[in-house]
């Protein structure tokens, strides 16, 4: 056929066929969203830090394992509170003439998303220790360690952040550990990345292929449902640790706790609702269950699994006595 | 928590053990009977007929030289005759015997017990070993008895036969015997073609001989054609691609070895330039820009000047873009480490100041064979030329649409993500890999491709559908749900490109399928184009939303990049790479290096991939089940453990290929001889073997 034996005929008709779909499947679609976009009415634009904090997010390739994306479906519906919509993006920009806008993504969850981290994970130790890190808090990691990101002083100054790292993930050297300016930064990225709530009465898409509901008998929590141990796994292991000794210098223990198995159950409430700071050899609890939105229920149970784990023989909660002390709480403040 | 930790682990349970340990008794015992069985049919065998009928069965199977020493004492001996009956002697007892065995067998087949229970497993154990053991001994008691018996039988056999034999003396039947053993010792002479004539090669059909065979540890393969005329000015341009390409694929898989290391042991060191997330750009971008794109367009130097039947355009224009690519892998390489880099979009993680070298090579490569292909000598624009020119041309429009900032705020970025990094492997690496495959597939099988329009059916469909799929990376983002459902649409539309690519190359096969026992280059081609089925329709697969729910996000996708970007690009560059390389040095590789060489690849990625895909899809279905996350951490650890296993025997492989490569590359001491030899003789210090 003439129109296959001449070159600038065949190759030209490949080239427009080719740039006419990419047309149809990127370029249009990407700027008609880019002019009919918004960043979200309660959407916190990045501090300087956290702005610092993301370019180290960057450069490090947390995006490698880190996704920022929750996706329509049930099964994503632990990393956010609704899925993500094209506002979540609109504020993100060409970071410089040199490199492009990272909306970070990410194609691959090899670590947890880290859209909503800001709220399921705000403590400052925390993520401090698990930088400087991952397996002196999640034994079973397999997360880089960043020492980089710290230095190492003999005495540190009053204005510097110390982190509580234990003996054995010192190397033998000496000095503490104290975190350095990009470990701030980067923490306070994290900190900021708290999914923005959706504007008064606009409703949020619904997440899909909703898992039937299976009977109760083995969730194994509460009465209504709600799995203790998951959610402590889930909110409050990462700190406490799976055997709910915590971490000396850094988060207390659980196990043998006086507020865990004592009466005083409005104090017990009050911590996991709206955080701690009463002891100095330890770091700050944040208020997770606000942050978190639990229901009197999962409070319950977490109380639960918690007063019967690790030797602890606390009395049982019902959801209804927990109910009363976290209106009693909220009316207080 | 306990119990989901258990659920995972990799324990066999003692019911699986006690399952496959009662299913390897039985076999065994199946086993034993069947050879008792033989032993009594052999037996019977034996007795079997009148002996009248087994003389005869025995006189008809005797030899040349039995004949002979036979005939020889029939000559000197006069013989008696008496034949004597033998008698029969009964086998049924033993049969009876064996029949007995399977009641033996049934004492271990008990029910109703608690089979879990460690004790009740000790004690079952401690059964079997003396009963195992009788019956072993009772099988040797059994064929020992039997094989005496079987004895008896031949020696009352042998006086029989000797008996019979002593008493012939027929003259007919002696003939016979004689007439017998001439025609058990005829053979040809060796003469019968030629006669006595001298042969002579007078058209140089045979290009060399050899008298020092040995017995060969690994089945010969058939040698590589002569080298044609090529330029060698173009031949040293073609193997400096390759050979770049060989470093970046060791750089850049030995990058990718120590990563898989790191998911085994995340503490290896603690350096920032070597930590994962830095790391991890630099083995996809080396082996994509500098392996598998340097390879390509040296194959692509070599393709477009023969099959257009003309001299390259430009020299210059290929050593541009050979210098201006490895630049970009290096400084890119150098950059990522140091923790500069695009923002985080997979596959475009250099910048773009680095990456525009890359780009400029492109279009330098593009105008080179464009300008080749229009003083092509044929009329056809060979199909090979469809895809490589396509590919670079589809392949500078992907770099504009990843690179150019006007599409790129927001969600926006995302979008021109997915296109950009499915267009990049679609487009660039797998458009211009099956370019060479068509010109090297048929090369190697010395027939035609088998459709010309099959090619040109799969060289649209491709453009049509695979230019779509871009979005389905991000499938229930908050990318258009319409953009999705046309990613999925075109994803499933792949089919069709993929499937008539795939029958093209197979029907090229046929009837040549003896050829690729023979050769060392067609194991490659046809891993590849199997790969190239079964890896392009995985990724159908994996697109649509349900399989997106167990898959996306998990090591599926890794599993499934190197299943294809292995398993199809490399396979099939190596393939061509050895078929090219020889033509061009006069150099053959080892043979058993690079079937060496193909093992270890082949075998290597089946381990890196197949635990992956198999643990992964128990990752995503511990996330649908909203176990905590940390489990999936844990429940990876093995495949993750298999993967390194599996990428270390891949990353041999790649030794073995850069010591074939060096061998190739290497000018041989024999040849230097005869044309030292030959230039010594003609005082000619000018070679010119330059036709082109």
């Amino acid at each position: 056929m003439e129109f296959f034996n001449n070159h600038t005929k065949l190759f030209t008709t490949a080239f427009l066929f080719f740039l006419v779909l990419t047309l149809f499947v990127v370029i249009i679609p990407a700027i008609s969203n880019q002019q009919n976009n918004a960043p979200l009415p309660n959407a916190v634009p990045l501090s300087e830090d956290a702005r610092k904090g993301k370019e180290l997010f960057i450069a490090n390739g947390c995006v490698a394992c880190h996704t920022q994306q929750v996706r329509n479906i049930d099964m994503d519906s632990r990393w956010g509170k609704r899925p993500g919509i094209a506002a979540d993006y609109a504020d993100m920009k060409r970071m410089d003439v040199w490199r492009n806008t990272a909306t970070l993504a990410g194609t691959e969850r090899t670590g947890p998303d880290l859209t909503d981290v800001g709220n399921r994970q705000p403590s400052l130790d925390w993520n401090l220790v698990h930088l400087y890190n991952p397996r002196i808090v999640v034994k079973e990691s397999v997360m880089p360690a960043y020492p980089w990101l710290f230095e190492r002083k003999a005495m540190p100054a009053d204005s510097d952040v110390v982190v509580n790292v234990p003996e054995a993930f010192l190397g033998g050297k000496p000095g503490k550990v104290v975190a350095g300016q990009e470990a701030l930064q980067l923490v306070a990225y994290l900190q900021s990345l708290k999914q923005a709530e959706l504007p008064g009465e606009s409703r949020a898409p619904e997440f899909l292929y909703k898992k039937v509901v299976k009977s109760t008998e083995e969730s194994g929590g509460s009465e209504s449902g709600a799995n203790g141990a998951l959610l402590y796994t889930n909110n409050c292991q990462a700190c406490h640790q799976a055997d709910g000794q915590g971490l000396p210098g850094a988060f207390p223990p659980l196990a043998n706790s006086e507020v865990v198995n004592g009466d005083d159950l409005s104090l017990y409430i009050d911590i996991i609702m709206n955080g701690y700071d009463a002891r100095p050899e330890y770091g700050a609890m944040p208020g997770v269950g606000t942050m978190m939105g639990f229901t009197a229920d999962e409070v319950a149970a977490i109380i639960n699994h918690e007063r019967t784990s690790w030797g602890n023989q606390g009395k049982e909660v019902t959801a209804e006595e927990v109910q009363e002390i976290i209106n009693m709480l909220e009316a207080e403040k | 928590m306990e119990e989901v930790s258990n659920i995972y682990s990799l324990q066999l349970g003692w019911q699986e053990v006690i399952m496959v340990s009662f299913i390897a008794l039985l076999l065994t015992l199946l086993g034993v009977l069947l050879s008792l069985y033989h032993r009594v049919l052999n037996i019977r065998n034996t007795t079997y007929g009148g002996p009248d009928l087994r003389i005869k069965r025995h006189i008809e199977q005797l030899s040349s030289e039995q004949l002979d020493t036979l005939l020889q004492y029939k000559k000197y001996r006069i013989a008696k005759r008496k034949v004597s009956s033998v008698s029969k002697k009964a086998v049924m007892s033993i049969v009876a015997l064996s029949a007995c065995l399977p009641l033996f067998a049934q004492e271990t087949t008990a029910t109703g017990i608690d089979w879990g229970n460690a004790g009740i497993v000790i004690t079952i154990i401690l059964i079997l070993i003396p009963v195992l053991c009788g019956l072993v001994l009772m099988v040797v008691k059994i064929r020992r008895t039997l094989s005496r018996y079987q004895q008896r039988q031949n020696d009352a056999m042998a006086n029989e036969l000797a008996q019979y034999l002593g008493g012939l003396s027929d003259p007919e039947v002696l003939d016979n015997l004689e007439e017998r053993k001439a025609a058990l010792e005829y053979g040809l002479t060796h003469t019968e073609l030629a006669g006595n004539i001298q042969v002579h090669d007078r058209r140089g059909l045979i290009a060399s001989t050899r008298s020092d065979v040995n017995l060969p540890i690994a089945a010969l393969k058939k040698r590589a054609v002569r080298r044609p005329n090529i330029d060698s000015r173009l031949a040293k341009l073609v193997l400096w691609y390759i050979g770049t390409a060989a470093f970046w694929l060791l750089f850049g898989t030995s990058v990718g070895q120590y990563l898989g290391i790191k998911f085994v042991a995340p503490d290896v060191d603690q350096i920032s330039w070597l930590s994962f997330g830095r790391l991890r750009p630099v083995h996809t971008n080396a082996v994509f820009w500098g392996w598998a794109s340097l390879g390509m367009l040296g194959l692509g130097h070599y393709i477009v000047p023969r099959v257009s039947n003309v001299p390259l355009a430009s020299l210059r224009y290929g050593w541009y873009s050979l210098i201006l690519i490895n630049a970009t892998v290096l400084v890119g390489t150098i950059s990522l480490m140091a923790g500069i880099n695009n923002g985080g979009g997979e596959y475009r993680e250099y910048i773009w100041p680095i990456m525009l070298p890359f780009a400029v090579a492109l279009a330098l490569t593009l105008v080179n064979f464009l300008k080749t292909i229009a003083r092509r000598k044929t009329a056809e624009i060979y199909i090979s030329n469809w895809y490589m020119v396509s590919a670079i041309i589809f392949t500078i429009v992907i770099a504009l649409v990843a690179y150019l900032p006007f599409w790129q705020n927001g969600l926006g970025e995302i979008i021109a993500q997915g296109y950009y990094m499915h267009q990049g492997v679609g487009m660039w690496f797998m458009l211009f890999t099956l370019g060479v495959v068509y010109y090297f597939l048929p090369q190697q099988l010395n027939k035609p491709i088998y459709s010309y329009s099959l090619g040109i059916l799969a060289f649209w469909t491709q453009i049509l559908f695979y230019t779509l799929i871009g979005t389905h990376h991000f499938i229930f983002s908050a990318i258009p749900w319409w953009l999705q459902t046309v990613a999925i649409v075109g994803s499933a539309g792949m089919a069709i490109p993929v499937i008539a690519g795939t029958t093209n190359f197979l029907l090229t096969f046929r009837g040549a399928w003896y050829k690729v026992k023979d050769s060392y280059t067609l194991p490659f081609f046809l891993a590849g184009v199997i790969f190239y089925f079964t890896g392009s329709m995985q990724g159908t697969a994996e697109a649509f939303r349900y399989t997106n729910l167990v898959w996306h996000f998990t090591d599926f996708t890794v599993a499934h990049s190197h299943l294809t970007m292995y398993g199809i690009i490399s396979f099939l560059l190596w393939g061509s790479i050895y078929a090219v390389v020889p033509r061009l040095t006069g150099q053959e590789p080892p043979q058993l290096t690079v079937g060496a060489h193909f093992w270890f690849a082949l075998i290597g990625l089946l381990f890196y991939t197949v635990p992956l895909m198999y643990g992964s899809t128990l990752k995503g279905l511990l996330w649908m089940e909203g176990k905590p996350f940390i489990d999936s951490v844990v429940l990876m650890a093995p495949y993750w453990l298999w993967r390194a296993i599996g990428g270390s025997l891949m990353w041999l492989s790649h030794l073995l290929f850069a010591y074939n490569l060096y061998k190739m590359f290497r000018t041989g001491p024999r040849s230097n001889i005869v044309e030292a030899a030959l230039a010594k003789l003609t005082n000619d210090t000018a070679p010119t073997a330059e036709t082109r």
